[in-house]
C-alpha cells in the first residue's frame, strides 16, 4: 500500500528546495496496466498504398528465387516441439500473451483566441526488461536503442513554431522551438559522453533530424531542472544529458519516421488524421517521443516501459476556416475517422467544453452524452468523450466528422499563472544583455521556480552582472548552479531557484560579451544571427483545485504525463522564446584580401631593398641647360671653345 | 679610370648581393615553404601491398586415409603409413591447392566402429574416437564386402568430417600398394570435391579479383546469393502471433552457435501490422486463390522495407526473414513459378536481403469467424523454410553429389561439419580477396591524390591489415583453417577502418587554383627581380668570356 500515500511526504525536503520538483521517490504515480488481452492482430485491409518509398534493397542483381525446401528441414524438428503438432488450431485458451498494451487519444481544445489546439497521444506499455529482442507493439528501432545504449529515460521533441502561453494557456506537454533531447542513462554506463554521442547519431538517423549536431558545445548536465519522470532512484546528474537545437526545422521528413513507430502506422485509428500537408499548415506543431520506465502495478515491484508519442498542433482558425468560425475534423485534417486502431485497448477523443457548459459558446455535433472530468494543469476541465472502440460512435454513415460551430465570437482572455519571456537588449556588437522576465499571475500565492539558462560559449556571460529583481526589489535566488563555459568545448549553464512573489514580474538580467569566432566557425548564413536556446522554467505551481494523486484511478493520457505528488500544486515547464543574436561578422573575402595586401607590402619592401642591394649607383653629370646648349652650338659655329 | 674601377666594384657587389639573395631563397625559403605547406603522410608498406595484390594463395588440406582391415594385403600393409603430397596449380590463376594425404591402417577401435550395422552409427562412433581439426578430412576405406553401405552406394559422407569409401574388388585394384593408391586417388579426389572446397567455389569467392571464364557463370549466381562476408550479422523477422522465443531457441540458435566462428549473429523480431505487399495479387479462379507471379516478387519488398526501418543498434548487414500473413481480401495467396506451378514452400528469397514466406490462414477468414481469432503459427514449418533460406543466404551450398554418393541427412544444427568447413574455406579466401582489394585501392588512391593527409593511425591500420593478410595466407598454406579465417576477419575489419577513416577527407578537395591565387601575389614580385638579375649576371659572364676569347685571338 506504499503507493497510496502519495501526498505531502516529499514537499519540504529542504535541500535548497530542490526536491520541490518531481521527486524521484520510490513511489510513483502511473496508470495501472489494464488487463487488455484484446487486440490480436488480425490484419485489416488497408485501402491505401504505402506512402513512403525507400530505396530498393541493395541487391545488385535481382535474383528472385522460389525457395525449395528439401533435405534442409531439420528432421527431428517436429519432435522437439510438442505444441506445434496441432497445426493452426483456433486456440481460445489464454496463450502466454506478450504483455503489451496500446492506447490512443486525441484531445481538442478550442482556445480562447479562437484557434484550435489538438493533442494526440499514443502510449505503448510493455512489460519487459529488454533482455529479449522480440517486439510486438513496441517499435524495434527504439527498443534496440534503449538496450544498446542503456537508456533509462529518453525524451525527444521536435517543434515548429512557438507556443504562445499568454494567448493559449499551458499545453499538455511543453516543448521549445527546434529539437530538444534529454536522456537519463543507466548507472551502469561508464562512458556517458561517448554513449551520448553515439546515441544522438543513431537518433538522428531514426528521426531524420540533424541531432548529430549535438556535441559537447551544446550539451549540459542540469543539476535540478530535469528530474527523471519515470521511476528509479538515481538522480545523480552525471547520467543526464540535455541538449537543444533551436535552429532545427521540423517538417514532413521528421513526421514520417515518427508515424512509423506507431503499431497501426497511419493506416488505422487516430493516426489516419496525421496528414503532413495539413499538420504543417498550422501555427504550431510539436511532435515528441517519451520513453520511461513506469510501475507495472500499484506495488511497483516491477517496471514496464512506457513509450509515449505525442503530437500537439494548433490550427489557426482564420487560415483553415476561411474566416468562418466553424471547424471540423475534415477541415482541419482533411480526413474523417472510420475506425479505431484494432490494436488499441482504448481509443478516445476528448473535446474540452469547460468554457461552454450550456452550449452558449459553440455547438458540437454529433452530440455525445459521454462526459468526463479530469484535473489537468491545476484546473478541473470537462470533456465530451467519443469512444472510437464503440461502433455507435460512428453512427449510420460509419464515419466520424466532429464539428464545432461557434455562436459568439468573444473569447474570454486567459491569464496563465506562470509564463515567461526573454529578449536581448543592448546596442552595438560588443556587449549585450539577456533579459528573462517571469510572470507570476497568482493573486496571493508565491511559488519557487527553477530557471535554466543554456547559453553558448560565444556569448561570454558576465556572471557578476547577474541581477534578479521582482517588484523593484532585489530577489536573491536560494540556489545557484553555474558552470562557466569553455571556448569551443562547453556552454554556460546557469540554474537558479527563484521565489516569485504573488502577482509580480521578476526580471533576470545578465550582461554578455560577443566573442569573435574563427572564420570557419561561422554558419553559412552568419548575418542571420546565432540562435540561443530557450530558457527552461520548471515549477510546481499552486493549483486552484485539488489535484488527483490517486494513481489507481483510470485517467486519460493527457493528464497522467507528469506524476503528481501532492494535491495542492501541479508541475509546469515553461519554455521562453529562443534568442537570435547577431555576432560580429567579418567580411568573408577578408582572408584573401589580407593575404594579397600583405604579400604586396612585403613585395614592395623587398623590391626596394633588393634594388638598393643590387643596383650600382654612379654620379652622372647633369646635362647642361637648354640656353647653355644653344650657346654652345652658336659658339661652335663661331669656332670658339664651348662653355 | 678611378670612377671606372669603383663602378666595377659596385657592379661586382651588386652581383654578389643578387646571387646571395637567390641562394638564400633557394636554401632557406624554398625548404621553409615546402615544410610549412606539406601534408602529413605517414609511411605505408606499399611494396608489401603490391606483393599481396598478386594474390598468391595456396590452400592446403590434410587428408587422412585410413585403410580398414580387408582392404590391404599384409605385404602392402608393411609400407604404410606413408605420406603423399599432391600439388595442383590452377590454370590462369595464382591459386595452388595442396592435398596432403596420409595413409595409415585402422586402429582396433576404429575397426570396431566400422563394424557397426549402419553407416550413421559408424560415423558417430568414429567421431567419438577422435575429432579431426577444422579443415581436415578423414576418409575410411572399407572393403567391398562391408555391409555399411547399400549395394549401389560407394561413398558415404557423414555429418562430421569423415567419409566412408568402399574399395573396388581386389582383382581390379591390383596387387601392389602403388596400384592400390593409384586406384584410390581419383576416388578420394571426388570425395574431396564434395567435402572440401571446389575450384568453382573458390573462384566465385574471388569473383571480383579473378577474371572468369564464361563457362562458370552458374556458380556466380550461386555466390551472388551468398552474403558478402562481414564480421557481424543481425537478422530480424516479423510475424503474427507466434512463439518466436521458443522457435529461435529450438531451430535457429543451434545453427548460429555452429556458425559462431564465421560471424557474430544477433536475432531480433518485430510484428508489423498493416504491412503491404507492393503488388496486387491476381485472382486465379481455377484455384480459387490469389497468386503472385514470380516476376512480380521483386516489387514486394520495397513497401515492407519502408516499414522495417534500419537496424538502429549496429551497422552490420541485416538478413530479413519475413512471414507474411495475407489479409482476408487476398487470401489464400500462393507464389507461382515460371511454369505457372504453385511453389510448394510458398516462400522466396532475395540474395543478400533475406527471405519472405507467405503463410495462409485462410480457414479463419470465414464469414462467420468471430474476431479476434487466435492463430497459432506452425513454427516447425516456418522455421524449416527459414533455415533453408538461411543456409542459402549464408552460402552453404547443397550441390548434388555425384552418383554413388550418399550424403547423411542434416542433423539438428542444420549444418554438417564439412559443410561448415567448405563455408570457411570460401569465406577465408573471400575475406582475403576483399581485404586485399580494399587495401590496394586505398594505396592507389593515396598515391594518386597527394593532398590526402595520412595519419599515423591509418598507417597503423594499413600495416596491421597487411600483417593479418600475410598471416592468413600463411595459415591457409599450412592448412590451419580456423586461424586463417580469424586473421582474414581481422584483416577485413582493419582494412575497412582504414579505408573509411574520416580524417582522409579533410584536405581532399583543396583545389590547386586557389593555392596559386594565394601564392602568386607573393611569389611573382619576389621572384621576377631575382630571375632578371640572374639572367643579367649570366649574360655578363658570357659577354666577358667572349671578350676574353677575342683578346686571345
Amino acid at each position: 500500500m506504499a503507493a497510496h500515500r502519495c501526498s505531502y511526504i516529499a514537499v519540504l525536503l529542504s535541500f535548497c528546495g530542490l526536491s520541490l520538483f518531481i521527486v524521484a521517490g520510490s513511489q510513483k504515480t502511473t496508470l495501472p496496466v489494464g488487463e487488455h488481452a484484446a487486440a490480436n492482430g488480425n490484419p485489416q485491409t488497408g485501402t491505401e498504398t504505402a506512402e513512403q518509398t525507400t530505396e530498393p534493397p541493395a541487391v545488385e542483381e535481382e535474383l528472385w528465387e522460389a525457395t525449395e525446401v528439401e533435405g534442409a528441414t531439420p528432421d527431428d524438428a517436429a519432435t522437439d516441439t510438442p505444441d506445434t503438432s496441432t497445426q493452426e488450431s483456433v486456440v481460445l485458451s489464454p496463450v502466454a500473451q506478450p504483455k503489451d498494451d496500446f492506447q490512443e487519444e486525441l484531445v481538442i481544445r478550442p482556445l480562447p483566441s479562437g484557434d484550435i489546439y489538438a493533442s494526440f497521444q499514443f502510449r505503448t506499455l510493455w512489460e519487459t526488461d529488454f533482455r529479449v529482442s522480440h517486439y510486438r507493439l513496441f517499435p524495434k528501432s527504439l527498443g534496440q536503442v534503449i538496450s544498446k545504449f542503456s537508456v533509462r529515460e529518453l525524451h525527444i521533441s521536435f517543434t515548429q513554431g512557438y507556443w504562445r502561453t499568454m494567448q493559449w494557456g499551458q499545453p499538455f506537454q511543453s516543448s521549445p522551438p527546434g529539437a530538444e533531447l534529454w536522456v537519463w542513462f543507466q548507472d551502469s554506463v561508464t562512458d556517458v559522453d561517448s554513449t551520448w554521442k553515439e546515441l544522438t547519431n543513431v537518433l538522428s538517423g531514426i528521426f531524420c533530424a540533424s541531432l548529430n549536431f549535438i556535441d559537447s558545445t551544446n550539451t549540459v548536465q542540469p543539476s535540478a531542472s530535469f528530474k527523471p519522470l519515470g521511476i528509479g532512484n538515481v538522480t545523480d546528474h552525471r547520467f543526464l544529458r540535455y541538449a537543444t537545437l533551436p535552429r532545427e526545422i521540423v517538417c514532413t521528413e521528421n513526421l514520417t519516421p515518427w508515424k512509423k513507430l506507431l503499431p497501426c502506422g497511419s493506416k488505422a485509428g487516430l493516426a489516419v488524421l496525421l496528414k503532413s500537408e495539413k499538420l504543417f499548415y498550422s501555427s504550431f506543431h510539436s511532435q515528441a517521443v517519451h520513453i520511461r520506465p513506469v510501475c507495472r502495478d500499484q506495488d511497483c515491484k516491477t517496471t514496464s516501459w512506457e513509450l509515449r508519442q505525442t503530437l500537439n498542433v494548433v490550427f489557426d482558425l482564420h487560415t483553415c476556416a476561411q474566416g468562418k468560425r466553424e471547424w471540423s475534423l475534415f477541415k482541419m485534417f482533411s480526413r474523417t475517422l472510420t475506425e479505431a486502431c484494432p490494436l488499441a485497448s482504448s481509443s478516445k477523443i476528448y473535446i474540452d467544453i469547460t468554457d461552454n457548459p450550456q452550449g452558449e459558446q459553440f455547438e458540437l455535433s454529433p452530440a455525445t452524452s459521454l462526459l468526463s472530468q479530469a484535473v489537468v494543469l491545476g484546473d478541473r476541465r470537462t470533456f465530451s468523450v467519443y469512444d472510437l472502440t464503440q461502433r455507435i460512435t460512428f453512427g449510420t454513415v460509419h464515419s466520424l466528422n466532429l464539428l464545432i460551430r461557434w455562436k459568439s465570437s468573444e473569447g474570454h482572455t486567459l491569464r496563465p499563472l506562470l509564463h515567461a519571456e526573454r529578449y536581448v537588449a543592448g546596442y552595438g556588437l560588443h556587449v549585450g544583455e539577456i533579459h528573462t522576465v517571469m510572470y507570476n499571475n497568482h493573486p496571493y500565492r508565491s511559488f519557487p521556480v527553477m530557471l535554466l539558462e543554456l547559453v553558448p560559449w560565444y556569448l561570454r556571460l558576465y556572471i557578476h552582472t547577474l541581477t534578479v529583481t521582482s517588484k523593484g526589489k532585489e530577489n536573491t535566488p536560494s540556489y545557484i548552479h553555474y558552470q562557466p563555459s569553455k571556448d569551443r568545448v562547453r556552454p554556460h549553464l546557469l540554474e537558479m531557484l527563484v521565489q516569485l512573489p504573488p502577482n509580480s514580474v521578476t526580471e533576470v538580467t545578465m550582461q554578455f560579451e560577443r566573442a569573435l569566432l574563427k572564420w570557419t566557425e561561422y554558419t553559412p548564413d552568419p548575418n542571420h544571427g546565432f540562435y540561443v536556446g530557450s530558457s527552461v522554467i520548471s515549477s510546481l505551481v499552486p493549483s486552484i483545485v485539488a489535484m488527483d494523486t490517486n494513481i489507481t484511478l483510470e485517467q486519460p493520457l493527457f493528464s497522467s504525463f507528469f506524476p503528481c505528488k501532492e494535491e495542492s500544486s501541479f508541475f509546469v515547464r515553461v519554455y521562453t522564446e529562443p534568442l537570435l543574436v547577431n555576432l560580429p561578422t567579418p567580411d568573408f573575402s577578408m582572408p584573401y584580401n589580407v593575404i594579397c595586401l600583405t604579400c604586396t607590402v612585403v613585395a614592395v619592401g623587398y623590391g626596394s631593398l633588393y634594388n638598393l642591394l643590387t643596383r650600382s649607383f654612379q654620379i652622372e653629370e647633369p646635362s647642361p641647360g637648354l640656353a647653355k646648349r644653344i650657346a654652345n652650338i652658336i659658339r661652335k659655329m663661331r669656332g670658339v671653345p664651348p662653355l | 679610370s678611378v670612377i671606372k674601377i669603383t663602378l666595377l666594384i659596385y657592379r661586382r657587389r651588386g652581383q654578389f648581393a643578387a646571387l646571395s639573395i637567390a641562394a638564400m631563397v633557394i636554401i632557406v625559403g624554398v625548404p621553409l615553404w615546402w615544410r610549412t605547406t606539406e601534408t602529413y603522410r605517414a609511411w605505408l608498406p606499399v611494396s608489401q601491398i603490391k606483393e599481396l595484390d598478386n594474390l598468391q594463395l595456396q590452400l592446403s588440406v590434410d587428408v587422412e586415409v585410413v585403410l580398414a582391415r580387408g582392404t590391404v594385403t599384409p605385404e602392402q600393409q608393411k609400407k604404410v603409413p606413408l605420406t603423399q603430397t599432391q600439388d595442383e596449380q590452377q590454370a590462369n590463376t595464382a591459386l595452388r591447392y595442396r592435398y596432403e594425404m596420409r595413409y595409415r591402417t585402422a586402429t582396433i577401435m576404429e575397426e570396431d566402429a566400422l563394424n557397426k550395422p549402419t553407416a550413421a552409427e559408424a560415423d558417430l562412433s568414429l567421431h567419438m574416437l577422435s575429432e579431426s581439426p577444422c579443415g581436415s578430412l578423414v576418409v575410411y576405406v572399407i572393403p567391398e564386402s562391408s555391409s555399411l553401405l547399400l549395394e549401389d552406394m560407394d561413398v558415404y559422407i557423414g555429418q562430421r568430417r569423415t567419409a566412408l569409401l568402399r574399395i573396388g574388388a581386389q582383382v581390379r585394384v591390383g596387387r601392389t600398394l602403388e596400384q592400390l593408391l593409384a586406384h584410390l586417388k581419383p576416388r578420394i579426389k571426388q570425395v574431396l570435391q564434395v567435402m572440401s572446397f571446389s575450384h568453382t567455389e573458390i573462384t566465385a569467392a574471388l569473383s571480383d579479383r579473378v577474371r572468369l571464364t564464361p563457362g562458370n557463370k552458374g556458380s556466380i549466381a550461386d555466390s551472388m546469393r551468398a552474403f558478402k562476408s562481414s564480421p557481424g550479422w543481425s537478422m530480424f523477422r516479423l510475424m503474427l502471433h507466434w512463439d518466436i522465443e521458443g522457435a529461435v531457441e529450438t531451430y535457429i540458435q543451434p545453427l548460429l552457435t555452429k556458425l559462431a566462428p564465421l560471424a557474430n549473429f544477433s536475432i531480433d523480431s518485430q510484428i508489423l501490422y498493416y504491412a503491404m505487399l507492393g503488388v496486387n495479387p491476381r485472382f486465379d479462379s481455377s484455384r480459387n486463390a490469389y497468386t503472385l507471379n514470380i516476376d512480380s516478387l521483386a516489387h514486394v519488398i520495397n513497401p515492407v522495407e519502408a516499414r522495417l526501418g534500419s537496424n538502429a543498434a549496429s551497422s552490420n548487414p541485416v538478413l530479413n526473414f519475413l512471414l507474411y500473413v495475407p489479409d482476408a481480401h487476398h487470401s489464400p495467396l500462393h507464389i507461382q513459378d515460371y511454369k505457372k506451378q504453385e511453389v510448394l514452400s510458398n516462400a522466396f528469397h532475395s540474395p543478400r536481403w533475406g527471405g519472405i514466406m507467405i503463410y495462409n490462414v485462410n480457414d479463419f477468414y470465414g464469414p462467420e469467424a468471430a474476431f479476434p481469432v487466435d492463430i497459432n503459427i506452425n513454427m516447425a514449418k516456418v522455421m524449416g523454410v527459414f533455415l533453408a533460406q538461411l543456409r542459402l543466404l549464408l552460402g552453404v551450398q547443397s550441390s548434388t553429389p555425384p552418383p554413388g554418393f550418399l550424403v547423411a541427412p542434416c542433423s539438428s544444427p542444420g549444418i554438417a561439419d564439412w559443410e561448415l568447413d567448405r563455408l570457411m574455406w570460401s569465406r577465408s579466401v573471400e575475406n582475403i580477396a576483399t581485404a586485399t582489394t580494399t587495401i590496394t585501392s586505398l594505396a592507389q588512391l593515396l598515391d594518386q591524390i597527394g593532398n590526402i593527409v595520412i595519419n599515423d593511425n591509418i598507417a597503423q591500420q594499413v600495416s596491421s591489415t597487411v600483417m593479418s593478410l600475410q598471416l592468413a595466407v600463411a595459415e591457409l598454406e599450412a592448412g590451419n583453417l580456423g586461424f586463417a579465417l580469424q586473421y582474414s576477419k581481422e584483416a577485413i575489419s582493419a582494412s575497412e577502418r582504414a579505408f573509411f577513416d574520416p580524417s582522409l577527407l579533410h584536405l581532399l578537395y583543396f583545389p590547386d587554383d586557389q593555392k596559386f591565387a594565394i601564392y602568386i601575389p607573393l611569389f611573382l614580385p619576389m621572384c621576377v627581380p631575382i630571375l632578371l638579375s640572374l639572367l643579367k649576371i649570366l649574360s655578363e659572364v658570357r659577354q666577358r668570356r667572349r671578350e676574353k676569347q677575342a683578346k686571345k685571338d
